[in-house]
């Protein structure tokens, strides 16, 4: 028997004050963003400022409608709506407008939609109504194979659009799936590989081998929890550098690098230890020294398919991608010059309408994808720190509120809006500073644009609405 | 309730760990590196040299010989230029499309962002037809520059000429950029640090096309440029322009000195170049014509051309033998034809005695060989080593055989034989004697001195026994800074003997004594002079003159020199007389007129069909 409630006084209202101050710092940043000293009506419609405000005005409808509609609805209808997405994604292929090389904007009049947005608010619905049906378990194949497609459908479609960047974002599905059971192998295996891909093309040989190593000894660390046995490692390690510098100081009359020694060293000490430890059969050893050599294996994969493998124009692309600012005025530029806005902006930034960097429009797409410039430069590392802590806050708040649900679905659901949230914010940002490869993705509520503010709204109401309506659902 | 509730705690932990990442990494950036900011200011700075208009240069009477024209550099930044029409473009410009396309690719190579000079020295009737027209041309800029224009086109030796600045001297001077602009020679290069002023510079923001978008903190950085200071020289303009006039078509030189300050009212040398040839564009087309000239007209014979002096060092062995006491003003020598010893022979015109004063005006050869022997081999010296050596050191008083003139950097010092070489070269297994290097008592042989030298020597000897360094700058309008320090020489002879001397020099000039250059006297002015012919193996003889006036209180001196002239009478006294009258009168006089005619005239530039002055 559910239970009427209020909705206006269940609802999280710190969220929504978070939300507010996240949107018009947005607007104010890119107000300064484009602004002009001939164009400095805010209400100015011809200028992205005055457009961003229309596009304010509708999302606090937007909202409104959405905390009307009752909490049922999502729940009932959640198949359906997926499925309407993904008639969106296959009609852009074939109608949509292409900007940018992504042929993935639908014109409806003078308004333009990005299905990929709102597909992700159907397949979090569509996720969180599969997960919550009965009788799901992870065992449950037919279920998982179920749940996989439901994910990977808007990828593929995504990816024929020439959008990438948005495909990236299903990625993070993984994160509500692991809290509801999913090995957590799966988790660390996804961050451990991204993480290594990216160093391998990003940093030094040298700092590869070193990050590997140290990883390695701290799993050995961790397992065998003997200091004893790390300094005996850490003995091999150098016993071995020392046999392989001599032999080739000797032998072949060279003085080798230290990364030629710490590569041999490091593999040599692999060996034995592997050999020892299935002999004297130690747990676990085996499997760090193989996670150690497969790692290592895996750079040296990279690392060879990018040097020999890819010609020089899609190593640009990659590098482009990923952000290696070798070349400042060619791939690299855009990161270049956003890590020098938000640099300049030092402790306390250049003053709101005075970052240079911003007003003679040194950072390309400033006022979209790199917005974030704009608060390091003329809010300085308060204003960056602050809008960082915010978000921080705000993905805690809704994990929180996920947390409370009583329903699967609900929590299922909180955990997408907040992983989708956390993820552009993480690409997003870690782009602007240079730690994340530059793919075109907006910082939730803060880069310009009607499509993408609305879908982070309809996404965060949807789940206000679901959690103002708790205590009512029984699923 | 669910068995994986925990779990929220890793989640919540990978969202911190990622926020913590962000802040330290926006720390660094932010707080711990301040590279970003000045990286951050470049990108929006542009430094605009203002270039300073270079100093003026007047003559000695206020005259202007030197100042600025206004002259366009049009650069490109090549990332801005839209489409447009080139040939249009170049014809405004007037200039080579082929040459016009290589600069402006020369450009993208160096940098796409920053603006490049395409076409230098735009001159302002073209600039004004490209101003109408700029609008068309995006990513194209204008940036004025100065270039040196001439009000007199005598001068070019002296001036020198400003160029554009070397890769050695950037280096070695951090004031200058490439393409800016140097004195290369002359005054010019002496006084480069005085006339180029200083350079200012403007900063303004621009966007990332480059477009200026305001001046950087309200201009508080902009340092205005400063004028070169302004010079006043002592060179007589108009006197220039007349020596220059006499000298047209001979390969000859002037200079005039002011004898009481050491001032240099006058330096010609022919052929010359006119100044205005070496300015700006018309350079590229002008340098090489001129430095294949057989005619060498980029030398400047003043103070570089090396002749023996000839018959106008007379007065110095006189003047040597009267100090040591080997002669007085009245002691004889004959003349038979010359000079008659054993089996050696110095031919000469006369069948006379000759007094000292006779012997100048008559110019005798027999007479100085007499006198020569007389110094070297005076029973005050141990022998004629010793002679020679006391006679160098007189010599060498007189500023030869150095350079005199500090501001001018090619001069060359000439040469006065010391008592090394003649010991090498003649008296190496035999005892000195006088006879073997007797030409040195004719100014002849070995000895070499320049124009520049011998007006100095002049107008040592109208100064009555010293001289001050020749200089070409009165002053630095604005400072009482110099580059140089006028200095007052004495040689070692009395006044006393040069009066005697003088009074030879001025009989030069009189009928009744049958001096050598009676046909140039001036009526009116008491004229002391020499002539001289300086030998020439490879044609004829060098005509050469030196003179001063008035005999009292001396305003001018100077030294003539024509080339293949033949005597000194012939021209170079004519030129000399004709300098002096100019000078001190201001006009010539009527009787004069026909000698100033012939002059002007008269081409030695073609010894085929020599047009010799001759004289009665």
């Amino acid at each position: 028997m559910a239970r009427r409630t209020n909705t206006w006084g269940n609802i999280d209202w710190i969220t929504i004050l978070i939300y507010v101050i996240l949107v018009i710092s947005g607007w104010f940043n890119i107000y300064s963003a484009v602004y002009h000293e001939e164009y400095s009506n805010i209400f100015d419609i011809s200028q992205r400022y005055g457009k961003q405000m229309i596009w304010i005005g509708l999302s606090a409808l937007l909202a409104f409608f959405i905390l009307l509609v009752d909490s049922e609805f999502f729940v009932t209808f959640s198949y359906v709506l997926y499925g309407l997405f993904i008639l969106l994604l296959i009609l852009v292929l074939f109608v949509g407008k292409e900007v940018n090389g992504a042929k993935s904007w639908l014109m409806l009049g003078s308004f333009a939609i990005q299905p990929a947005e709102f597909a992700k608010l159907g397949t979090s619905l569509a996720v969180a109504k599969l997960i919550s049906s009965y009788n799901f378990s992870f065992n449950n194949y037919r279920k998982i194979f179920a749940l996989a497609l439901l994910i990977l459908l808007p990828v593929v479609l995504i990816i024929l659009q020439n959008d990438t960047g948005s495909a990236l974002v299903y990625i993070v599905f993984i994160i509500p799936l692991f809290r509801e059971g999913m090995s957590g192998l799966i988790l660390f295996f996804v961050f451990y590989a991204a993480l290594l891909f990216i160093l391998t093309l990003v940093v030094s040989p040298i700092t590869i081998i070193v990050t590997v190593i140290v990883l390695a000894l701290l799993g050995d660390l961790i397992i065998r929890k003997s200091w004893g046995d790390l300094l005996k490692v850490i003995a091999m390690i150098g016993f071995w550098g020392l046999v392989v510098w001599g032999y080739s100081v000797i032998f072949n009359d060279n003085n080798p690098d230290i990364y030629f020694l710490l590569v041999r060293s490091s593999v040599l000490t692999s060996i034995v230890l592997l050999v020892v430890s299935l002999i004297k059969r130690v747990p676990q050893a085996p499997l760090i020294v193989s996670m150690f050599l497969l790692s290592l294996a895996f750079t040296f994969t990279v690392d060879y398919a990018f040097n020999e493998i890819l010609e020089s124009h899609q190593q640009a692309r990659i590098n482009n991608l990923i952000g290696v600012e070798s070349d400042p005025l060619g791939a690299g530029y855009n990161v270049n010059q956003s890590k020098i806005a938000i640099g300049s902006g030092g402790i306390d930034g250049k003053g709101f309408l005075q970052g240079t960097q911003t007003k003679y429009d040194f950072v390309p797409e400033q006022s979209t994808d790199f917005i974030f410039c704009t608060v390091g430069e003329e809010w300085g590392f308060i204003g960056t720190s602050t809008i960082v802590l915010a978000f921080l806050f705000l993905f805690i708040r809704l994990i929180i509120l996920a947390e409370r649900q009583r329903s699967v679905y609900s929590r299922v659901f909180g955990y997408s809006v907040a992983s989708i949230l956390f993820f552009h914010f993480a690409v997003n940002i870690g782009m602007t500073i240079g730690l994340a490869p530059v793919i075109g993705i907006p910082l939730p509520f803060f880069s310009y644009g009607g499509s993408s503010l609305w879908f982070f709204t309809i996404l965060l109401f949807v789940f206000l609405k679901l959690d103002s309506s708790r205590l009512e659902q029984l699923h | 309730m669910d068995s994986y509730s925990k779990r929220k705690n890793i989640i919540i932990l990978i969202f911190l760990l990622v926020g913590v990442v962000f802040i330290l990494r926006l720390f660094s950036l932010q707080v711990l590196d301040t590279t970003y900011k000045k990286t951050a200011t470049n990108n929006v700075l542009r430094e605009v040299v203002d270039f300073p208009s270079r100093g003026l240069i007047y003559d000695r009477n206020g005259r202007l010989m030197v100042y600025n024209q206004a002259a366009y550099d049009l650069l490109a930044a090549p990332r801005e230029i839209a489409g447009f029409d080139t040939t249009l473009l170049c014809s405004i410009l007037d200039v080579d499309r082929e040459q016009f396309e290589k600069s402006l690719s020369k450009a993208k190579n160096y940098s796409t962002y920053k603006p490049s000079i395409i076409v230098k020295q735009i001159s302002p009737e073209r600039y004004a037809l490209l101003q109408e027209k700029m609008y068309k041309y995006p990513g194209f800029y204008v940036q004025p520059r100065t270039l040196r224009k001439y009000n007199y086109d005598n001068a070019a030796h002296v001036l020198g000429y400003v160029g554009e600045v070397g890769p050695s001297m950037i280096k070695e001077d951090s004031y200058y950029r490439q393409g800016d602009y140097i004195g290369s020679t002359g005054i010019e290069r002496k006084y480069e640090q005085y006339l180029r002023g200083v350079k200012g510079k403007s900063y303004y923001m621009v966007d990332v096309h480059n477009r200026v978008k305001g001046s950087y903190d309200r201009g508080n950085m902009d340092v205005s440029p400063v004028k070169g200071s302004d010079l006043v020289i002592s060179i007589d303009a108009e006197l220039q322009q007349y020596g220059k006039q006499l000298l047209q078509n001979k390969i000859a030189s002037i200079v005039a000195i002011e004898p009481e300050s050491g001032e240099i009212l006058s330096m010609v040398s022919t052929p010359g170049y006119k100044p205005s040839d070496m300015v700006g564009r018309k350079r590229i087309d002008s340098y090489p014509k001129l430095v294949g000239d057989s005619l060498l007209p980029l030398f400047n014979r003043a103070v570089r051309a090396l002749y023996p002096p000839g018959s106008t060092f007379k007065m110095m062995n006189a003047l040597i033998a009267l100090q040591e006491e080997v002669i007085t003003p009245r002691t004889r020598f004959m003349c038979n034809h010359g000079y008659h010893i054993g089996s050696f022979s110095m031919g000469c015109h006369h069948d006379r005695e000759f007094r000292l004063d006779a012997s100048i005006a008559q110019s005798c050869n027999a007479y100085y060989a007499h006198t020569f022997r007389r110094i070297l081999e005076s029973s005050k010296f141990s022998d004629v080593k010793e002679g020679y050596e006391k006679w160098r050191e007189y010599v060498v008083s007189f500023g030869l055989s150095q350079t005199i003139a500090p501001e001018i950097s090619d001069e060359l010092p000439g040469f006065i034989p010391n008592s090394d070489y003649y010991q090498r070269r003649v008296f190496p297994y035999s005892r000195w004697r006088a006879l073997p290097i007797i030409s040195l008592s004719i100014g002849q042989g070995e000895i070499q001195t320049t124009p520049l030298q011998m007006a100095n020597y002049t107008a040592t000897l109208a100064n009555k026994g010293h001289y001050f360094t020749p200089h070409l700058v009165k002053n630095i309008v604005g400072t009482n800074e110099s580059v140089i320090e006028v200095k007052k020489f004495q040689t070692m002879i009395d006044s006393a003997n040069i009066e005697e001397v003088c009074d030879g020099m001025e009989q030069v000039f009189s009928i009744e004594h049958l001096g050598t250059a009676r046909a140039s006297r001036v009526p009116g002015i008491r004229i002391c002079g020499k002539t001289g012919t300086a030998e020439n193996p490879h044609g004829e003889d060098h005509s050469t003159f030196i003179a001063f006036a008035p005999r009292e209180n001396p305003k001018i001196a100077v030294a003539v020199y024509v080339e293949y002239g033949k005597w000194g009478s012939t021209f170079a006294a004519p030129i000399a007389s004709l300098l002096i009258e100019k000078y001190l009168n201001d006009s010539i006089q009527g009787s004069r007129k026909h000698i100033e005619k012939s002059m002007m005239e008269a081409n030695l530039l073609f010894p085929d069909k020599p047009n010799y002055f001759k004289i009665e």
